[in-house]
């Protein structure tokens, strides 16, 4: 029987944005789930994101963002994903993203935006839903 | 008849302290640490650092601007200021934070957006256009690049005809808070230290009124902190900056009266009264213990605020209510200066409305509520006076924990402390998820149909081309030779080990760049690491 590897997540702090509270106590949830997480630390380009994503082979890209620069950075994040050939991942956003944005997330490409305050569980339940 | 058994709820308080359902005076006896609770203005200054406090001087109202260009945050100041607003605190944007120009790369999708940005003096100076300064004390919130920013703020004042002896006001330039929360961190831990130590020095000898650093326990409990960490590592920080201070040969009168404390205020009212009145009888005693002689040393100066931390983004107009209370704590806590988190910041930087609400706030505390009549109105108070032993007593415990372990400055370079509140923060955030810690609004008294309508604060798309248009015309229009002397001389001063600032003011008056200015340093210092393991 093959062992099956735990899923593996990536989240990222792309921009500038300093604020990583976030990110690390869900990073923290999603290893007390069982998932494998990399996490990239701050200031991150979107084509260090892509290219650790692709190098690493990970299931699920998480950006974490709170600085109001989602979408110019989703914009980038979209080509990039595809020009890597990374289009089947799971792509989750999370930050401060206000709800009118949300729509345009998902447009971009964006498979899930969880707002702050979103509990563990929500996100939990969603990776493993959504992951083969 | 057996006597009816009371089944007493366990009350503990986020700082670990076991709350007792009545207090008297054994309590307060038992829990007594040596440092007496004293009389307002004198040490230990458990009341308050002045005699009369607010009967004399309410509390200056400084709330938290900045946004698009120079020009547009201009307009926001003024908008506040002819509301009453008493001081001015500065936000920048991430570029300038981090010391990169607009026109940076990186800074592409950032220019302007959390707060203003300032490429060169000529930003400085629009930004500060009309603004009194000799009324209007002007708070900067730069840390990375404060050497930089205080250097622009000091060539604006003289380029003004203030003269620097007499010029007050507050620079943020607590680098190593930054690296446990906020993050704006820019040089490795060791030349950050002393680029904060080349500011204390500067001001102590040329702008001796101006306060060179504000050590913030703010964001290391908004990163997940306890109220009593929150106090503890932000006097080992304080302490840090002190002894390098020190070890330059300063005497501890010349700067440790200008040290000023920013503070974050959510949780329990009674646990943020007493960390406030421990921790300014605890720090005039370690100041006391450095061998200073004027009282104003050993002053616990701060601004305590509404923090971020306390909000939540369910049920919005709650945390208007929650601001009140923030800031009910701060005045019976005894701040100097105030500022609240406004009602809308876990969505967006601050409309005009929200920030409006802000400054009504704190007016009507002020003028209905009766707090600015008499000094420090809870002392006396049983429990109020047991918790204040009892904070002083953990604060002490948590520092000397830290110092025994290789102090500070070791920790937060190994990432030590950045581990153990982003733990806290977790478990923190797992037990509003599972309801032992409540929010109203959150997980009790949730309403199924939210409401979300919150404005937001607009962003310029044209701010961007026009700060980019700007530094253009700067570094168009400026005397290349002087700038490139002036770093020149920057590289050298920071190479020989030498305090950076006279060159700095230099080459800012030369209308260098923050990013050539941040670049010059990254050559001689390199830049930070971040330690990923938590």
């Amino acid at each position: 029987m093959m062992t099956q590897r735990r899923p593996r997540v990536l989240l990222a702090k792309p921009g500038l944005d300093g604020h990583d509270r976030g990110v690390k106590v869900v990073a923290l949830a999603l290893r007390d789930a069982g998932f494998e997480v990399i996490y990239t630390g701050l200031r991150q380009s979107p084509e260090a994101i892509v290219s650790i994503a692709a190098q690493e082979a990970v299931d699920v890209i998480g950006l974490s963002i709170l600085s109001g620069s989602h979408l110019p950075i989703c914009e980038r994040m979209r080509d990039l994903i595809a020009d890597a050939g990374l289009g089947d991942k799971v792509w989750i956003v999370g930050g401060n993203i206000p709800y009118g944005d949300r729509p345009k997330l998902e447009e971009l490409g964006v498979s899930r935006v969880f707002p702050t305050g979103t509990p563990f569980d929500e996100i939990v339940g969603y990776l493993k839903e959504h992951l083969p | 008849m057996s006597p009816k058994k009371l089944d007493i709820r366990p009350v503990v308080l986020e700082s670990g302290i076991d709350v007792k359902p009545t207090y008297g005076p054994d309590d307060v006896a038992a829990s007594a640490t040596g440092l007496s609770v004293g009389e307002p203005g004198d040490y230990p200054f458990t009341r308050g650092i002045h005699r009369l406090m607010y009967r004399a001087r309410p509390w200056t109202m400084r709330q938290y601007s900045g946004f698009g260009t120079a020009a547009d945050t201009n307009q926001r100041f003024h908008y506040l200021i002819e509301r009453g607003q008493t001081g001015l605190n500065v936000a920048f944007d991430l570029p300038s934070q981090i010391g990169l120009d607009s026109d940076d790369p990186m800074a592409a999708g950032e220019v302007g957006r959390v707060g203003m940005a300032v490429d060169t003096l000529a930003d400085m100076e629009t930004a500060f256009e009309g603004v009194d300064l000799d009324k209007i004390t002007v708070s900067l919130t730069i840390n990375g690049s404060a050497t930089t920013m205080i250097a622009m703020y000091a060539a604006m004042a003289e380029k003004r005809g203030y003269d620097l002896q007499s010029l007050r006001g507050t620079a943020q330039n607590d680098i190593l808070k930054e690296f446990v929360g906020r993050s704006t961190w820019i040089f490795p831990v060791e030349p950050s230290v002393k680029l904060v130590g080349d500011t204390i020095e500067y001001c102590a000898q040329h702008i001796p009124k101006y306060s060179p650093v504000s050590v913030c326990g703010y964001h290391i409990r908004e990163s997940g902190a306890n109220p009593v960490q929150e106090m503890a590592y932000a006097f080992l920080i304080a302490k840090a900056y002190t002894d390098h201070s020190l070890a330059r040969g300063l005497d501890i009168d010349e700067f440790a009266g200008r040290l000023s404390f920013n503070f974050d205020i959510h949780g329990n009212l009674f646990e943020q009264v007493a960390k406030f009145r421990a921790g300014r009888r605890l720090w005039a005693s370690i100041v006391k213990g450095y061998g200073a002689k004027n009282p104003k040393s050993m002053w616990l100066r701060m601004i305590a605020g509404g923090g971020g931390g306390g909000l939540t983004i369910d049920q919005p107009e709650n945390n208007i209510a929650r601001g009140a209370y923030y800031a009910l704590i701060s005045a019976l806590s005894g701040t100097q200066t105030m500022a609240l988190c406004s009602y809308d910041e876990a969505y967006t930087i601050p409309t005009e409305k929200a920030a409006r609400i802000s400054l009504r706030t704190m007016q009507i505390l002020m003028h209905e509520m009766g707090l600015t009549d008499t000094v420090d109105p809870l002392g006396g108070s049983y429990y109020v006076e047991t918790l204040t032993n009892e904070m002083e007593t953990r604060i002490r415990g948590v520092m000397d924990e830290v110092d025994a372990a290789g102090g500070i400055v070791k920790a937060i370079g190994e990432g030590v402390i950045q581990a153990q509140v982003a733990r806290q923060a977790y478990e923190y955030e797992k037990g509003v998820f599972d309801g032992t810690i409540k929010k109203v609004g959150v997980n009790v008294f949730r309403e199924e149909e939210e409401d979300h309508d919150v404005s937001y604060h607009p962003v310029n798309a044209e701010d961007t081309a026009r700060q980019l248009a700007k530094v253009a015309g700067v570094r168009a229009a400026r005397d290349g030779a002087r700038v490139e002397s002036s770093l020149a001389a920057l590289k050298e001063a920071a190479a020989g080990g030498d305090n950076v600032m006279p060159a700095t003011i230099e080459a800012v008056r030369a209308m260098a760049t923050v990013g050539e200015i941040t670049g010059v340093l990254k050559s001689v210092y390199g830049a930070y690491q971040e330690p990923l393991a938590f």
